[in-house]
C-alpha cells in the first residue's frame, strides 16, 4: 500500500486536510500549491467556525455537516479556536418571524440552541443594538483561517507527506485517458519537472474548474466572491449573526484584536480577478451596524474579497441560491481514470471533505484503510515550519 | 475612481541565481489598492514567476511581511498611494534566508519562537463588563502576535548576531510569564535570562516601531529584565 502515490493540487484547507487524511492511511502524498499555502480562498475566509445554524433552514445538509465537523475540530485541534459561542439576534419584527423556523431547523440538524431575552443578550454583548427583540445562542466560534490548515499540514508532514508551495501545475501527464501525474514549475528555482502519481486529486477550490480542464474534464464550479471588512477592536466577544435568511453583511466574527464583518456574494468567471467594490464595503458597515452600532464608528483595518467554490450550474445569479455543501467527483464517470476532484464546502467542513475524498481514492486503489482523522489530535501550527 | 500608474521596483532572486536583481513593473492603482494587491496584479498580468507570501489579507495571519521603501510592513494593509513615492521598492524581510523573490524561509524564526511555547489563545480583555455566556469558561481571543517576523527583520542586533533570541520570541516569553496557561513560565524565563536572551537587546525599539499588531516587543523585553532584576534584588536581600 505504501507504494501508492497521490498528488494533491491545491494547498488550501481541503488539500491540507486531505494530505493529512491520506498520510494517516499510509499513502505517499505530495501536495503542490501554486503560491504560498492558504493564499487562495482559505486564508481569506471569515474565520467562522460554523455551528451550522446559518444553514439550518434552507440548506440542512450543509448545516448537519457543519455541526458534526465543529465538534470534531474542537477535539482534534484544541487551542486553535476562540470558543465564545455565537448569537443570532432578531432586530426587527420580520427577523422575529424567522425564529420558529430557525429553532426547528437547528433542532432537526442537531444544533444546540439557547433562547435569550433581549436583556439577557445585552448582558452578554453590551454593544448589541438595544432595539433587539431576542437572541439565540449557538456553538459558533472563531478559527485562525491559516493556522488550522497549517496544523493539518504539519501533521501530514510528520507522517511523510511532501508539501511543495510555489509549485504550479502546468499540465497533466496522460496515458490515453488516464492521468498518471502532473508537470509542474517550481517558481523558487524556475525549473520544470514531472511528478508521477497513481491518482491526482484536484483540491483547487474556485480554481478547480481551471485545473480540471487540463485533464479534459469539466467541473461545475461557480467562483462566488464575497467582500469582508475588518475593523479595529473587538466590538463583541461572541460571533454575532442576524436572525434571518442568510444575506449580506449579517455576520460579525471577532478575531484577535479585530472584528470581521461579512459578506456579500456575487459570481465571477476568473477567481484571480476579484475586486473589492466600494459599495460592498459600505454595505458591510451599514449591515454590521444594524446588529452592533459601534461598527459604524470603528476604524477600518482592511477590506478584501475571497472567492467561494460553489458547486452548481454556472450562471447562478449571486451564489446565495447555491448550497454550501461539497461534492467529490470521480472523473472515471466521464471516462478519465486516475483523477478525482473534491470541491465546494467550507473551511469548517474541510476534514469531512477530506474523509470523503480519501474514501474515494482508497476505493479506486483497492486499499482497505479506514479514515482516522476524527480521532488524531493535530500537531501545533509551528511544527509546519520547524519539521 | 481615478487610476494612477505607479512603478514597483521588485527584488528578484531564484535558487541557483548568482546574485539578486531588481525588476520594475508599472501597475495601475486606485486610492484603496494595497501593495499586496499590486503585487498580485503583477503576478497575474505581467510575471507569473513572481513569488510572495500572503494569506488573510487583513493583518491577522502575518505572512505578507516585507520591506517597502526600506521599511518593514504587512503588504496587505499598506496602501500604495499612501507611500507617496512614484517608484516603490519592494524587498524581502532581513535576518531570514531568502527562498525566492519576496519569500523568506521562516524555519529559523519558528524554531526559536516555538521554544516560548506561547499558547495561541488567551483571555480577552475586551468588553470586561460583559457577562460570559452559559457553557463558556471565559472570554477568549487569539494572541496579538501574528508571527510575521517584521520585528526580527527590523532589529539591528539580530542583523549582527544570529544567536540572539530576538524580539518576537522574547515578547512571546513575556506573554507566557504574564499568563502561563499551564506552560512552565519559570523554565522559559530562565531560558531568556542569558547573554543571547533579553540582555542582548540594545533598546533600539525598532521592533515596537514596525509591529503591526500591538505586541510592543521592546516593552516586553524591558518587562522581562525588570522581572529578572527584581528577583535578583530579592535574592540579595535574603528574600525568595
Amino acid at each position: 500500500m505504501a507504494g501508492y502515490h497521490v498528488v494533491i493540487v491545491g494547498g488550501g484547507a481541503t488539500g491540507a486536510a486531505l494530505a493529512h487524511d491520506l498520510a494517516l492511511r499510509g499513502l505517499r502524498v505530495t501536495l503542490v500549491e501554486r503560491g504560498e499555502i492558504t493564499s487562495g480562498t482559505t486564508g481569506r475566509h471569515h474565520g467562522l467556525l460554523h455551528s451550522g445554524a446559518r444553514y439550518a433552514v434552507k440548506d440542512q445538509e450543509s448545516a448537519r455537516e457543519c455541526i458534526e465537523e465543529n465538534m470534531i475540530l474542537r477535539r482534534i485541534a484544541p487551542g486553535s479556536f476562540e470558543l465564545n459561542d455565537g448569537l443570532f439576534v432578531a432586530i426587527t419584527d420580520e427577523d422575529l418571524e424567522y425564529k420558529d423556523a430557525f429553532l426547528e431547523g437547528c433542532a432537526a440538524c442537531g444544533i444546540p440552541t439557547r433562547v435569550l431575552t433581549r436583556e439577557e443578550a445585552l448582558r452578554l454583548e453590551p454593544n448589541l443594538n438595544p432595539d433587539l427583540k431576542m437572541a439565540v445562542q449557538v456553538p459558533d466560534g472563531t478559527m485562525d483561517a491559516m493556522r488550522l490548515p497549517l496544523r493539518f499540514l504539519a501533521t501530514a508532514k510528520a507522517n511523510g507527506a511532501v508539501i511543495k508551495p510555489f509549485t504550479e501545475v502546468l499540465s497533466f501527464l496522460m496515458e490515453g485517458k488516464t492521468v498518471v501525474g502532473v508537470h509542474v514549475r517550481d517558481h523558487t528555482t524556475g525549473k520544470e519537472y514531472d511528478i508521477g502519481a497513481d491518482i491526482v486529486v484536484n483540491a483547487a477550490g474556485p480554481w478547480s474548474e481551471k485545473v480540471a480542464r487540463m485533464a479534459g474534464v469539466d467541473v461545475p464550479i461557480q467562483p462566488s466572491p464575497g467582500v469582508l471588512v475588518a475593523v479595529v477592536g473587538r466590538v463583541c466577544n461572541m460571533v454575532i449573526n442576524r436572525l434571518h435568511r442568510a444575506g449580506d453583511g449579517d455576520i460579525i466574527v471577532p478575531q484577535r484584536e479585530l472584528s470581521v464583518i461579512g459578506t456579500s456574494s456575487w459570481v465571477v468567471d476568473d477567481p484571480d480577478k476579484l475586486d473589492v467594490p466600494e459599495e460592498h464595503v459600505r454595505l458591510m458597515f451599514e449591515k454590521g451596524a444594524e446588529m452592533v452600532p459601534a461598527v459604524a464608528r470603528a476604524p477600518m483595518r482592511a477590506a478584501w474579497s475571497a472567492a467561494r467554490p460553489l458547486v452548481g450550474s454556472r450562471g447562478a445569479a449571486t451564489g446565495r441560491e447555491l448550497s454550501r455543501t461539497f461534492k467529490c467527483f470521480d472523473h472515471a464517470d466521464e471516462g478519465v481514470e486516475g483523477f478525482v476532484t473534491i470541491t465546494g464546502g467550507k473551511a469548517t467542513t474541510a476534514r469531512g471533505m477530506a474523509e470523503t475524498a480519501g474514501n474515494v481514492v482508497c476505493q479506486k486503489l483497492g486499499i482497505d484503510a479506514p479514515c482516522r482523522t476524527r480521532e488524531v489530535v493535530l500537531l501545533p501550527h509551528t511544527a509546519y515550519y520547524t519539521a | 475612481m481615478s487610476e494612477t500608474t505607479v512603478h514597483f521596483r521588485v527584488f528578484r532572486y531564484k535558487q541557483g541565481d548568482e546574485r539578486p536583481h531588481y525588476d520594475t513593473f508599472a501597475v495601475p492603482v486606485e486610492e484603496r489598492t494595497t501593495v499586496l494587491e499590486a503585487l498580485q496584479a503583477i503576478r497575474r498580468d505581467q510575471d507569473p514567476s513572481l513569488t510572495l507570501r500572503h494569506s488573510c489579507h487583513h493583518a491577522s495571519c502575518g505572512t505578507c511581511g516585507m520591506r517597502v521603501n526600506g521599511r518593514e510592513v504587512l503588504a496587505c494593509v499598506t496602501r500604495v498611494l499612501d507611500l507617496g513615492t512614484p517608484v516603490i521598492t519592494v524587498e524581502p524581510m532581513r535576518n531570514a534566508p531568502v527562498v525566492s523573490d519576496l519569500v523568506v524561509d521562516m524555519g529559523d524564526f519558528y524554531a526559536t519562537f516555538a521554544q516560548a511555547q506561547l499558547p495561541l489563545v488567551r483571555r480577552s480583555e475586551f468588553l470586561p463588563d460583559a457577562q460570559v455566556a452559559e457553557g463558556v469558561p471565559f472570554h477568549m481571543r487569539f494572541e496579538s502576535c501574528i508571527e510575521c517576523g517584521l520585528c526580527l527583520s527590523a532589529c539591528p542586533v539580530a542583523a549582527s548576531d544570529p544567536a540572539y533570541v530576538g524580539p518576537a520570541t522574547l515578547a512571546a516569553v513575556w506573554r507566557v510569564v504574564e499568563e502561563p496557561r499551564g506552560v512552565d513560565a519559570e523554565a522559559v524565563l530562565a531560558w531568556v535570562d542569558s547573554e543571547d536572551g533579553c540582555w542582548r537587546c540594545h533598546v533600539a525599539m525598532e521592533c515596537s516601531e514596525v509591529c503591526p499588531s500591538n505586541v510592543n516587543p521592546g516593552h516586553a523585553i524591558m518587562e522581562l529584565r525588570r522581572t529578572l532584576i527584581r528577583r535578583q534584588v530579592g535574592v540579595l536581600q535574603g528574600g525568595v
